[in-house]
């Protein structure tokens, strides 16, 4: 299939050149690492409701973070050389699933080091650790579409943050639900919220699909 | 448009709702009791506000396959009158607040914490948010062309996600709104016959008046892109 390969192709350029650079990977990775130490410095073991606010609210920034700089660093020639070997579709594509990657090895390193330094407030890792990989994946689609806009609009990564907050809140209600299902001892997820938030990320990827070409006409 | 029949409808329809809204009979419900009045006004206008800005979207749909800028000013007003609407939405909200949630025994710091967690006016907050990043992404961008192009998927991306924040998240939480846990619940598809005399005509008067504030906008919006189109 033409198509697959085309997108296959397009993600290993993107992850080969996030190998040779390094750039977005440890430049996130540094910034997790000193969120998390000076959170440490001011709350040393927080109590659950803080713990599980200050995750999210660093999971945010750390997605922000990564993605934009995925996008940003593309300039208009190469762009202009992507428009005439691929269909906008696989394009967007290639980039969604090179983004949700990242996001997800960064939510994951953030979980550990969160973990390492303020503690276990009292829930079950693994469901927890679940969590925070649905999380990231939906938070990436969303910001991944969010920084193409952005591109097009003048590369800046303040905009990306002023469309990308009031757009991220039902996920990041629904996130919360779950969550505090997570820390509850009970057995019981929520599953209406889960479906919900998979829906919402479905809803993300067929817009962005649909969506794109209009963006990349440039 | 400048006919006048759908004006003049307009006004018609906004005196009816006003004077009859406060004059005709209302179900007596536990809590609101009178104030239930406010729903020819603050219900109105969000669903008014709603129906602008479908009205946006389909215009941004429009600009996309067609390319002409007129859809594109329709487009960015409509979200502009929308938001005016959301706004007073607010305030109508506000004022019902102050008349049945707010406890007079409590310090208005209280009151105010245990109403700004309720999550249709985060919802309704979400959505006035995401048309004013709207209009902050137009104002970002220089050409022309390239403004109108990824305004318009904004807008209907963002629009995509107006449904879920209005309507699905607040059915979630628990919340003070009627309808939601612990509230005498005033079943909208269910309305008091009473109450839909005024409720419907009402809807259409405050669409109306948006339509009209959106009209006068983009005449005047038109006579500008002429007059800096023909330096």
């Amino acid at each position: 299939m033409n198509s697959l390969s085309q997108i296959w192709t397009l993600f290993k350029k993107d992850v080969l050149l996030e190998i040779r650079q390094q750039y977005a990977f440890y430049g996130v990775l540094l910034y997790v690492g000193a969120t998390i130490f000076v959170l440490y410095m001011a709350l040393e073991e927080p109590e659950s409701r803080v713990w599980n606010g200050l995750f999210w609210v660093l999971q945010l920034f750390i997605c922000i973070n990564a993605v934009a700089k995925s996008f940003l660093q593309e300039n208009s020639a190469r762009l202009l050389y992507y428009h005439s070997i691929a269909s906008p579709q696989q394009f967007i594509i290639a980039k969604l699933i090179f983004n949700v990657l990242l996001m997800l090895l960064m939510s994951s390193a953030s979980f550990f080091l969160f973990t390492l330094f303020l503690g276990n407030p009292g829930f079950q890792f693994v469901s927890f650790l679940l969590l925070v990989l649905t999380g990231g994946f939906s938070l990436s689609l969303v910001f991944t579409f969010l920084a193409a806009i952005a591109a097009k609009a003048q590369q800046n990564a303040a905009i990306m943050a002023i469309l990308g907050f009031p757009i991220i809140i039902p996920q990041l209600i629904l996130l919360m639900k779950l969550s505090a299902a997570a820390f509850s001892q009970q057995a019981g997820l929520p599953y209406t919220a889960l479906l919900l938030l998979l829906a919402m990320d479905g809803l993300v990827v067929l817009l962005a699909v649909i969506l794109f070409p209009f963006l990349w006409k440039d | 448009m400048k006919k006048a029949w759908w004006k003049i409808l307009c006004v018609v329809l906004l005196v009816y709702t006003i004077i009859g809204g406060l004059l005709m009979e209302v179900p007596r419900v536990r809590i609101l009791n009178e104030t239930i009045r406010n729903l020819y006004f603050h219900v109105c206008m969000w669903f008014a506000m709603m129906i602008l800005f479908t009205v946006s979207v389909v215009h941004a749909v429009r600009y996309l396959r067609s390319n002409q800028i007129k859809y594109d000013i329709l487009s960015r007003q409509y979200a502009v009158v929308g938001i005016v609407l959301g706004l007073l939405g607010y305030a109508t909200g506000l004022i019902w607040v102050s008349a049945t949630w707010v406890d007079p025994n409590n310090s208005a710091a209280a009151s105010f914490g245990a109403i700004a967690r309720e999550p249709k006016l985060i919802g309704s907050a979400i959505a006035l948010l995401i048309y004013a990043a709207y209009l902050v992404l137009r104002d970002s961008i220089q050409d022309v062309d390239k403004k109108a192009r990824i305004a318009a998927v904004y807008n209907i991306f963002a629009f995509a996600f107006l449904f879920p924040s209005i309507w699905i998240i607040p059915r979630l939480l628990p919340s003070l709104h009627p309808g939601g846990e612990g509230n005498p619940a005033l079943n909208y598809n269910d309305m008091d016959a009473r109450m839909r005399v005024v409720f419907y005509p009402a809807v259409l008067g405050w669409t109306l008046l948006g339509i009209w504030i959106v009209s006068l906008k983009v005449r005047i919006a038109y006579l500008n892109e002429k007059k800096f189109s023909q330096l």
